[in-house]
């Protein structure tokens, strides 16, 4: 039932190398691991490839087939046409070894720049308490299987080798988001963290990571756009600013719309300076407010809780999902252009 | 030729980077040992990501009558008896505590409604025990495993300025031989995979944690890396094996189509209500209940479906017997006819739960099998059989440090790779709570026996160059056959004469065709040159699985009985004569010796813990009168 079939694979090392052809039995049902496996079995013996659980579970066989990042493992050969080549070449972004096998020590690098865990202080194992909801916005980043076809794959260090010592790349960018969600964690700078030190900055959401992600990770949706989003917040809201900076809060974690500064303010301690969001009546201008480059009108909203089923879980976001793509980093309730009275943009020279 | 060899020193070497591997290098350098962690993959691509079900640990969140003595009594009765008991108790006490310690490395398991870890039933168990995350939590726990060593690097960074400065790891590294000063261990030497090129770890102290040997068979769910090399590194140090003869086969993997050929299918999919179906439609695993479980497996279809929704006042369906009885029970239908083309039989959920809800609870098993297969599971059901899963034979330990038995000093072993734990049969989430109990231990145990040396063992430069010469054996030779033919002659061998179901002719028969592939792996040559080439690497590894291919063909032979995870077709029950004894393997020169050895006695606060009638299934008339003198004392 096996029929012969084209490959081009890429031999080769540091110092070069080239496309071979090689034509190999394919049956049906198989993988391009498979016939992988035939080659070394047959034609060459000594075709270094890595791989591992053979099922999708360790992200070891990642390499790039007919162009497009793959798993080896996962990739179907009933996907292709029975005349098509099939070209199986090495990572690109990282340095060759030998054949199909990179040096891809760069992530393992960044891995060990990404501050760890910081367990909570005071709570002894087993007093860990979480709910279910609360965990599985974490869990989605920690399905990750480290095949490292997003960190391949995205163009800021694909096309750019000078900014691989800036960019930690998709990968630990999931990272860092899946601490700044966990419900314990005790620090409180992953976001600052991913955009100062991780270079989150250079990300442009092109989604290239999500589309490769064999794991289905929304890479882009559910890590990057939030903590995007919510660094912007922190850094440009000048409310958030100001109150940040007023409260001196020991932690990063800005007070989000009036309800925290009211928390904060009723807080025992010495008696603070209090913030009046609305200034007095008689200098509330359009122009005043514009003047001042604050809309001191403008509520921050309050942080919504996630919606959650009946089963306390959260849903699967594209089964819940009223619309098609990708929610906007921005609120799916902002409508743009945005009146310029709803804007909270001020200028660096501009008084406050 | 002149030969580079790179050299380290340290503490502690830990051969392995799976679970049981990494626990221990965390526990080493806790102790403030310099431990070194190789690894024959990348770093975080161990095999115990397969591990998919759970950990079992009695925590009690679920149901609050668990603990560690009905634990204990489940892994006992799962293991038929032959389990070394005290690392069966030490292993249901400790492994709560295990669990509970990865929450404060980051772990996320799924939770119960009052926010604790949520556990799940699983076959064997009678309480649901596995603390798990959805169906990858062999996953979790090595990435909180990973992501601990980096947090302890990052430590050693602020104190040291080096990341590397206490523990590292050496990534695409195999090791061939240790080496000896005398009796004790005195390092390890071996090869980068990357480059080829040589490296010797000068090291007191030796934790071995490389898992299994199932690359020895045909249809097999364990990777490229499961070509047993500690249990061959151990032998010829000078430790012992013991129960080789007990392999575990996975009732349900994968048989058809040939992309998941060997992929297990989880048994959460039982426990979530999968029932197993042969070719003509019938639910048969009624028809192979052993009288030993009668009283706590449904008769009826309608009283198993309950069981589901009422767990209290129904029995288990029989799905859920352990392991071996399923594996049996699937093999004897397709002997007789009743199973698919490909040789299974078949797995349903799809006409049991709503698609949507099958997706829920498995998700990456649905995601699995539709994007490697095209295989819905919400839509058709699985074909599935037998298929070689997880050694429970291993390295002879000492329960309580996981010390080597045997001549040699400084090796320890743990997860896999050691034996005893599990007797002749492994319950599911056991291993994943197995490795991290006794991982910590070999951790501990390897670091104190360091603090106690007065001298530090010295490697002999005679034994370095004798292992490099062996290293570079196959390369230089041209005239052998392909590593690639004689591997898979060898799992031709293993999978067709000393597979699930065994006969004395076969198993002879095996021996003398193991004894032929000796030869000729003695003589295989490799193409091409040293780096990255996977040929000579397996040619490197065949040695390794040659030998501990052997001695679980001569400990199949001479168990003239069935138990747990062998099977004579010849001697088809169970005798207590046999279970007072383990088969113990020894190297003398090349050959592999075999020897039998008296199991170690329960001691009476845990043979209590058994009921008389269920004891009288395993124990001799003479170890019953034993336990009913125990029993009038008690009075």
């Amino acid at each position: 039932m096996g029929t012969k079939r084209q490959f081009k694979v890429w031999r080769g090392d540091e110092n070069g190398g080239e496309l071979q052809d090689y034509q190999v039995e394919v049956n049906e049902g198989e993988v391009v691991l498979d016939v992988i496996h035939r080659m070394q079995a047959t034609d060459a013996p000594d075709l270094a490839c890595r791989w591992n659980c053979k099922a999708g579970k360790c992200g070891s066989c990642s390499m790039e087939i007919n162009g497009l990042p793959r798993l080896a493992c996962m990739t179907r050969m009933s996907t292709f046409e029975e005349t098509e080549t099939v070209t199986v070449t090495p990572l690109r972004t990282f340095p060759v070894i030998r054949d199909l096998v990179t040096d891809v020590s760069f992530n393992y690098t960044k891995a060990r720049e990404t501050p760890a865990f910081a367990p909570p202080a005071g709570v002894a194992p087993g007093e860990y308490r979480m709910q279910q909801v609360d965990v599985e916005r974490s869990q989605e980043f920690r399905k990750c299987i480290e095949c490292f076809l997003c960190q391949n794959t995205c163009h800021v260090i694909r096309d750019h080798e000078d900014n691989k010592k800036a960019f930690a790349g998709p990968r630990y960018f999931i990272r860092a988001a899946e601490l700044d969600m966990h419900p314990l964690d005790a620090r409180t700078d992953r976001r600052e963290y991913a955009q100062e030190a991780q270079g989150l900055g250079y990300c442009n959401i092109t989604k290239c990571c999500t589309e490769v992600c064999p794991e289905h990770i929304k890479i882009t949706d559910n890590a990057i756009i939030p903590m995007k989003e919510r660094v912007v917040d922190r850094r440009y809201d000048p409310l958030v600013w100001l109150g940040s900076k007023i409260f001196r809060r020991e932690k990063g974690e800005a007070p989000r719309g009036s309800a925290a500064i009211t928390a904060t303010n009723t807080g025992a301690g010495p008696q603070l300076p209090t913030v009046t969001p609305v200034p007095p009546a008689g200098e509330r201008s359009p122009e005043a407010d514009a003047e001042r480059a604050v809309n001191w009108h403008r509520a921050v909203p309050a942080p919504v809780a996630p919606p959650v089923g009946d089963n306390g879980m959260l849903a699967v976001s594209e089964f819940a999902f009223d619309r098609p793509a990708a929610p906007s980093p921005f609120g799916d309730d902002v409508r743009f252009p945005m009146p310029p009275n709803q804007l909270n943009y001020s200028h660096p020279d501009q008084p406050l | 030729m002149t030969t580079r060899i790179e050299r380290h020193h340290y503490d502690v070497v830990v051969i392995g980077a799976g679970g049981a591997g990494l626990r221990a290098a965390i526990e080493a350098r806790l102790a403030g040992k310099k431990t070194a962690i190789i690894s024959k993959s990348l770093f975080g691509k161990a095999h115990t990501v397969m591990a998919e079900g759970g950990a079992a640990a009695a925590m009690g969140n679920v149901n609050s009558r668990d603990n560690w003595m009905v634990h204990f009594r489940d892994t006992m009765r799962g293991g038929k008896f032959l389990n070394n008991f005290r690392m069966a108790e030490l292993h249901a006490k400790e492994s709560p505590s295990r669990i509970w310690e990865l929450e404060t490395y980051g772990a996320l398991f799924d939770r119960t409604k009052s926010g604790k870890i949520s556990q799940r039933n699983f076959g064997g168990h009678e309480y649901p025990r596995l603390a798990h995350v959805g169906d990858r939590t062999g996953l979790e726990l090595i990435r909180t495993l990973q992501q601990k060593i980096v947090s302890l690097q990052q430590e050693d960074k602020r104190e040291h300025g080096d990341y590397e400065a206490r523990i590292k790891v050496f990534s695409e590294t195999t090791i061939t031989e240790l080496l000896l000063d005398g009796d004790r261990v005195a390092g390890a030497f071996g090869y980068y995979r990357e480059s080829g090129e040589f490296v010797l770890f000068s090291a007191p102290a030796v934790v071995l944690a490389t898992g299994g040997v199932g690359r020895s068979y045909k249809v097999t769910s364990n990777s490229w890396e499961y070509t047993g090399d500690g249990h061959a590194l151990a032998l010829r140090a000078g430790a012992t094996l013991i129960n080789m003869e007990f392999l575990q086969f996975h009732p349900t993997g994968m048989v058809w189509p040939p992309s998941v050929k060997g992929i297990l299918v989880t048994e959460s999919v039982r426990g979530d209500g999968g029932v197993l179906k042969n070719s003509e439609g019938k639910r048969f695993m009624f028809d192979y209940v052993p009288d030993l479980f009668r009283r706590q497996y449904a008769e009826t279809e309608e009283e198993a479906d309950r069981w589901y929704t009422d767990p209290d006042n129904n029995r288990r369906p029989p799905e859920l017997l352990p392991r071996d009885e399923v594996a049996r029970a699937i093999n004897s239908e397709v002997k007789a006819g009743r199973g698919t083309p490909a040789g299974g039989v078949l797995l349903d959920i799809a006409s049991r739960l709503p698609a949507e809800e099958i997706r829920r609870r498995l998700p990456s098993m649905y995601h699995q099998f539709k994007e490697l297969a095209d295989v819905d599971i919400t839509k058709e059901p699985m074909e599935v059989g037998p298929t070689c899963h997880y050694v429970m034979g291993g390295v002879e330990v000492d329960p309580d440090t996981a010390a080597a038995a045997g001549r040699v000093q400084g090796l320890f072993a743990a997860g896999e790779v050691s034996g005893g734990m599990h007797g002749s049969n492994r319950l599911g989430g056991n291993s994943l709570s197995d490795l991290l109990v006794f991982g910590k231990r070999a951790g501990e145990h390897a670091a104190s026996y360091v603090d106690g040396l007065g001298r530090r063992p010295q490697v002999a430069t005679p034994d370095v160059e004798a292992a490099v010469d062996a290293a570079l054996a196959p390369l230089q030779r041209d005239t052998g056959e392909s590593p690639y033919a004689l591997q898979q002659d060898l799992q031709a061998v293993m999978g067709d004469l000393v597979g699930i179901i065994r006969r004395r002719g076969e198993l002879e028969d095996a021996l003398v065709r193991l004894g032929a592939l000796r030869e000729r792996v003695a003589k295989v040559s490799a193409a091409g040159g040293r780096r990255y080439n996977p040929g000579w690497h397996l040619a490197l590894d065949l040695r390794n699985m040659l030998v501990v291919s052997e001695c679980t063909a001569k400990a199949a032979l001479e168990r003239e009985e069935s138990r747990g995870g062998h099977t004579r077709e010849d001697f088809p029950t169970m005798e207590p004569t046999w279970r007072r004894v383990n088969l113990v393997c020894s190297l003398d020169g090349d050959q592999v010796r075999l020897e039998r050895k008296p199991l170690p006695k329960l001691p009476p606060e845990l043979f209590r813990l058994f009921e008389r009638a269920e004891l009288a299934k395993y124990l001799t008339d003479e170890e019953l009168a034993e336990f009913d003198a125990l029993a009038e004392e008690a009075k």
